[in-house]
């Protein structure tokens, strides 16, 4: 392997925020508790940072880098923005929250910006290994964070959960790849797609392999069966941190799928589809029937999500470029409808109270209006109700698998989606119809609430307008494939 | 054109802007936020007119029409225009919207910006419901007006108002998106989500019928017809007044529009195959629901019932494929629009003084508010379709056009000028006859200029509508021709199964 200075180029946002989290590191050693803003400051100027690389870098066609282990195109490049973009809601949206609960220290941001050096590995990676390492380096950096609340039992015991199934699955995720491996004798993603066709589709070594690698990304994909440690690590973590593992790791695990099932197992799409049809059916039923037996709003969202996560699917087992790039965009919007949901915790939250059972929301509408408003739009869109975006991320999907053939799951998902819409408009009952048993002032900084607002009407907005993000979606898709 | 606007355009956006402006306003300030509502729904109202004024009544195809691209990866357009069938509705909307904000002038209370601003922004959804001819523009408005509706009933309704709110929402809801797998179908078939190109796609009788049924359950769901009406008299009797009034007037006509614009035009071949099957269920709603009425012991709840069997009428006047049972079941959807409309009103009256919904909590009301009784006597008689009041006209036409096709058909619809009558007159006997029923009676007020200038105007156009219906069917006669003779021509040769 050999080293070559023009590699750097494609990795330099990676190298950046590598250099910036371990100057963070050691900064954070000499700052005083009243000097911790700076730790702060320089994460969000990481972002900015790593944000304005990607665009000064970015090439039209891809650049292989690494004897072919990274990869840097439109699709990684845009994706990376997003994570970008998220990273840095979250840390805004958690200020409050962190200061008031001893979370305020340099480790929550070095952390943080090393689960985004994983993702940004695994969004650019076009080699198993690479794909491994980067998914280590994200979920090792995720078990720290869930157990970043030393006191706390319930996140203690989250960390535990995590720790032990995300092991467990990244081993089988690591079996199944050596099979592929035994099977086609390659590694890197663009020779295991063009060795595919040359092999019998149904190829013990090979099929087993598919079997293992889908297990292990339905693990972090959070799909039924693998679904298991979503409520617990979502109800269990300090709010601010099920704020950032519900939402940009998301895009990454899109991105992961993207490169692994698509990019290097496309050829054996025929078997791979049946068991995303499974899943996804599984994950919309069970996701949207326990959610309605949920009265803490971390784990309804949490179960919610694994919904979301099979509608996703949708758009993935249809197998077509329409699909992709439907999912893509459903994911995109997911995450910032997640953001903003967990957001309006955050938001409600203060030191001693953590505002995550549905009857904190309740009678909202009459504390604050424009915060009920906001949340309206935002359970709305869950509910994939026009005009929120969160109807054209639905119509998406939805044609995407009615156009593989798929007229019974789709007419299944559309019956999910009216349980759905029960319990996301059980947040707005209890906004609107209810009185509030809380009076407290809603507290916190003004770039929250600012942010906060943004996000909520980017909702309405992008329901109104959807046109650019899905042309961005679609043309990032296109140029991959 | 309006001052260079695009007039339908401006008809929906108007009210829905002004909503935007009123809930800005904020509760804290009542009197500007109603002056701004009756403002806002009085504009809507007037840029409306000129679509009844400039219509063109020899012209069959869309007008008013506006197309620009909305979204080009599924080619979905902006794409607007009326005819006939849908210009009228637009109209019988933002006239109730002015109703809405004056009726809902000192009754509401609470959070009075919140309230005003549902029923506008609502009032702008359903004129784009009216007015969309693209598929996915109209289930936007179609879906979104379930949110303002939603939260009207469930913030200002009665005792039961989360669970005849969420009922509500979920109903509509799992009828709607049953529709939208059908236009993601067609779409798919076709590439494009043009509600007008669909009329003329060629589709097999097996497509025809499926489309149908997914079609079916989005409409009949809001019409609502037997058996999925049970959402209907929960909504209207927990709803505060100026929502009941938005359901039977407008919402109810949705539905029924539905079958007009889509249903009938894209499969017509199933609208035949399933005519029997459609035509029961609506003579079950004019028989078995009229009787259901009779026995109600809550006014709004009666009424309800009866906007139930009032419905039943439209669809039967839709599926017996004639000119005249068509333009009657068109010209009864208006009718009803007014006289239901009225009729929650005058309930809200009784309500707003009493507290009670319950016919036998009142009784002699005439002699305490003999002004109020007239009005209230006047829709009754309406409901109850007496000759010289709009309800006659639509019935008579349906049963006409009823009877051309089997005797018996008529036969059953006409059953409803008996019940129609016994339920509303003997509802009216014993809430506004007799002597003073209780203290509360005792204690009434006749109504004040506000409550009667709503009445009145209500009043005229019963009346008008009754005494001279022409300028109501001469608008839709073109437009109903023109969509028969389209249903009349099968769509899949010779329509194997």
């Amino acid at each position: 392997m050999n080293f070559l200075l023009t590699d750097l180029l494609p990795v330099l946002p990676e190298v950046f925020v590598l250099t910036m989290a371990c100057t963070i590191l050691l900064l954070d050693l000499f700052l005083a508790d009243d000097l911790r803003y700076i730790s702060y400051g320089l994460s969000l100027l990481t972002l900015v940072g790593a944000a304005v690389i990607t665009v000064a870098t970015f090439n039209t066609m891809p650049v292989l880098a690494f004897s072919n282990l990274f990869v840097d195109d439109t699709f990684s490049d845009l994706l990376k923005l997003m994570l970008y973009l998220a990273v840095a809601v979250v840390l805004i949206y958690s200020r409050s929250y962190i200061q008031t609960r001893e979370l305020y220290r340099g480790e929550f941001f070095v952390l943080v910006l090393f689960a985004l050096l994983g993702m940004m590995v695994m969004v650019s990676a076009s080699h198993f290994l690479t794909l491994y390492l980067g998914l280590e380096l994200l979920s090792l950096s995720l078990y720290a964070l869930v157990a970043l609340q030393r006191d706390s039992r319930n996140a203690t015991e989250a960390a535990m959960k995590y720790f032990v199934l995300g092991a467990l699955a990244s081993g089988m995720l690591l079996y199944g790849m050596s099979m592929i491996y035994g099977a086609t004798g390659n590694l890197e993603l663009a020779k295991v797609a063009a060795t595919i066709p040359s092999l019998d589709h149904l190829d013990t070594v090979l099929v087993f392999g598919l079997v293992f690698v889908v297990a292990g990304l339905a693990f972090k994909l959070g799909v039924v069966p693998f679904h298991m440690w979503i409520p617990d690590v979502y109800h269990g973590a300090p709010t601010a941190v099920t704020l950032f593992i519900g939402s940009a790791p998301k895009i990454a695990a899109f991105a992961f799928v993207m490169r692994l099932l698509v990019d290097g197992l496309g050829g054996l799409v025929s078997d791979w589809q049946p068991m995303l049809v499974l899943m996804a059916m599984l994950s919309m039923a069970i996701g949207n029937i326990a959610a309605i037996a949920q009265t803490n709003l971390k784990r309804m969202l949490a179960y919610s999500t694994i919904s979301h996560m099979g509608f996703l699917l949708l758009g993935f087992l249809a197998g077509s470029e329409n699909g992709y790039s439907s999912a893509m965009f459903y994911v995109l919007v997911y995450v910032l409808m997640s953001l903003g949901s967990f957001g309006m915790i955050l938001l409600l939250s203060r030191a001693g109270f953590e505002a995550d059972q549905l009857d904190d929301f309740k009678g909202l509408n009459r504390r604050s209006p424009w915060y009920a408003f906001m949340m309206l739009l935002l359970m709305v869109s869950m509910a994939g109700i026009p005009p929120t975006v969160g109807f054209f991320a639905k119509l998406s999907v939805l044609q995407a698998a009615l156009q593989a053939g798929y007229l019974w799951l789709v007419v299944f998902a559309v019956l999910m989606s009216v349980i759905g819409a029960f319990y996301y408009l059980r947040i707005v009952k209890l906004m609107y119809f209810d009185e509030p048993t809380d009076t407290a002032q809603i507290a916190s900084h003004a770039d929250m609430r600012v942010l906060l607002s943004v996000n909520g009407l980017a909702v309405l907005a992008l329901g109104i307008l959807p046109q650019p993000l899905m042309a961005l979606c679609s043309h990032a898709i296109k140029q991959m494939l | 054109m309006l001052f260079g606007m695009p007039l339908l355009s401006l008809v929906i956006w108007l009210p829905i802007f002004f909503g935007v402006a009123v809930l800005v306003t904020g509760d804290r300030n009542a009197f500007a936020a109603r002056w701004l509502a009756l403002i806002g729904a009085g504009l809507g109202f007037l840029a409306a007119i000129p679509l009844y004024t400039q219509f063109n009544l020899v012209s069959p195809g869309m007008q008013f029409v506006e197309l620009a691209p909305w979204i080009e990866t599924f080619k979905i357009n902006y794409h607007l225009g009326v005819d006939g069938i849908s210009v009228l509705f637009i109209l019988l909307t933002s006239f109730t919207t002015v109703l809405v904000v004056i009726a809902g002038w000192k009754v509401i209370e609470v959070n009075v910006a919140q309230y005003m601003a549902a029923f506008l922004i609502m009032s702008g959804l359903m004129i784009g419901v009216f007015a969309a001819l693209d598929a996915i523009l109209f289930y936007v408005f179609w879906e979104a007006m379930l949110i303002p509706m939603f939260i009207a009933i469930g913030v200002w309704g009665g005792v039961r108002r989360v669970y005849a709110s969420i009922k509500f929402f979920l109903y509509t809801l799992l009828g709607s998106l049953l529709m939208l797998v059908a236009f993601i179908y067609l779409y798919l078939k076709t590439g494009h989500f043009e509600i007008l190109k669909y009329h003329e796609l060629s589709l097999s009788l097996k497509e025809q019928v499926l489309i149908f049924l997914a079609f079916f359950t989005a409409f009949a769901v809001k019409v609502p017809m037997w058996p999925v009406h049970t959402w209907l008299p929960d909504a209207h009797v927990e709803a505060p007044t100026g929502g009941s009034v938005v359901l039977a007037a407008i919402m109810l006509k949705l539905g029924a529009y539905g079958f007009l614009r889509f249903s009938l035009p894209i499969a017509p071949d199933g609208s035949h195959f399933l005519s029997g099957f459609m035509i029961t269920l609506s003579l079950i709603a004019v028989v078995y629901i009229g009787l259901v009425a009779l026995v109600q012991t809550d006014m709004k709840k009666l009424i309800a019932y009866s906007s139930i069997s009032h419905m039943g009428f439209v669809t039967l006047g839709f599926f017996i494929f004639n000119a005249i049972g068509m333009e009657g079941a068109l010209v009864q959807m208006i009718s009803h629009g007014f006289i239901s409309g009225a009729l929650f009103l005058c309930v809200g009256v009784m309500y707003d003084r009493v507290h009670s919904r319950n016919i036998s909590d009142y009784g002699g009301v005439a002699n305490k508010m003999p002004m109020f009784a007239a009005f209230f006597v006047l829709f009754a008689m309406a409901n109850a379709g007496l000759p010289a009041t709009s309800g006659f006209v639509g019935e008579f036409m349906v049963i006409m056009g009823a009877i051309k096709v089997n005797f018996w058909y008529a036969f059953l619809a006409a059953t409803t000028l008996i019940f129609g009558a016994a339920y509303t007159l003997w509802m009216v006997k014993r809430v506004v006859f007799g002597a003073v029923g209780n203290d509360h009676v005792e204690h009434m007020q006749d109504i004040s200029s506000r409550e009667f200038l709503v009445l009145a105007l209500l009043a005229v156009a019963v009346l008008a509508m009754g005494i001279y219906p022409k300028p109501f069917t001469e608008v839709m006669h073109v437009s109903v021709n023109n969509l028969l003779a389209h249903v009349a021509l099968s769509k899949c040769g010779a329509c194997a199964w």
